[in-house]
């Protein structure tokens, strides 16, 4: 196997995941695209494990998914209260604070 | 060595077999119409870096991420969905008015990233014959020279849930 193909994989979803939160209007589905970066991040993470022989990258990619369940249970506490408020979660109509 | 073990012809058959599923699975997360397909496809993807995961001789991280990603996180997801919306279905207007400017973003983004890898890591291979990393390893690593940053995530953790509670309850 080539390290490259792994790199490779993670930066394919990687963009695909930045596409998403370009494109999307739906505050659910910018978290489901910040989902996808994170998770290339640790096929990065892993790959350079192996390639090093050791368990560094296996530590970081356990932080970062802790880090990410952490992140989705606030996103969607915000977005639930978003909804609360102005029943609808249209990130584009957030504009309050526009100077 | 042989040539045939240097090669790891059922490796890279599952590799792309599981990339192009991976691959094919996030694309739709990004273009369904449907707010819950999306997430059902955002399953897959996720699987399929568990799959990855294993390849990649890290059975703890793939078991870690099943049961949190594919287990909580998605249960998250599909209760925010269903809180947030009556409506289970397609569904217009999920897309920004400028949408297609993420595309040449993105695309841009890849040629780079690509470039850049390529350029770096060229043709190295993979070590050959990798036993599974052993979990005891791992948190040895945990709770030897990573254990501040792991006192930082209880921290991160315990105030995301004080700030969930705080965000969604009814006052």
């Amino acid at each position: 196997m080539l390290l490259n193909q792994f790199l490779f994989l993670s930066a394919i979803l990687f963009c695909i995941g930045v596409y998403g939160v370009i494109a999307r209007k739906n505050a659910v589905l910018v978290l489901m695209s910040i989902e996808l970066i994170l998770n290339s991040v640790n096929i990065n993470l892993l790959a350079f494990a192996m390639r090093n022989g050791n368990a560094d990258g296996h530590t970081f990619a356990l932080y970062v998914i802790a880090v990410a369940a952490a992140e989705v249970g606030v996103g969607l506490a915000m977005v639930l209260l978003m909804y609360r408020n102005r029943r609808s979660i249209a990130l584009d109509e957030l504009s309050e604070m526009r100077g | 060595m042989t040539p045939s073990a240097d090669l790891l012809v059922a490796q890279n058959v599952g590799f792309y077999l599981i990339a192009a599923v991976m691959v094919l699975g996030a694309l739709r997360v990004v273009t369904t119409n449907n707010v819950v397909h999306a997430a059902l496809w955002l399953v897959v993807v996720l699987s399929g870096a568990a799959a990855q995961f294993v390849l990649l001789a890290a059975e703890f991280v793939a078991l870690t991420q099943v049961l949190v990603y594919v287990g909580a996180v998605m249960v998250l997801f599909l209760f925010g969905v269903m809180l947030t919306r009556a409506k289970i279905g397609a569904e217009r207007e999920l897309n920004n008015k400028g949408w297609f400017l993420g595309i040449p973003v993105s695309v841009l983004l890849l040629v780079t990233l690509v470039i850049a890898l390529n350029d770096g890591f060229g043709s190295e291979r993979m070590p050959v014959d990798v036993a599974p990393m052993d979990t005891a390893v791992v948190s040895d690593q945990i709770f030897g020279p990573y254990l501040l940053p792991f006192w930082a995530l209880s921290f991160v953790l315990l105030a995301a849930v004080i700030g969930a509670i705080v965000l969604a309850r009814r006052d």
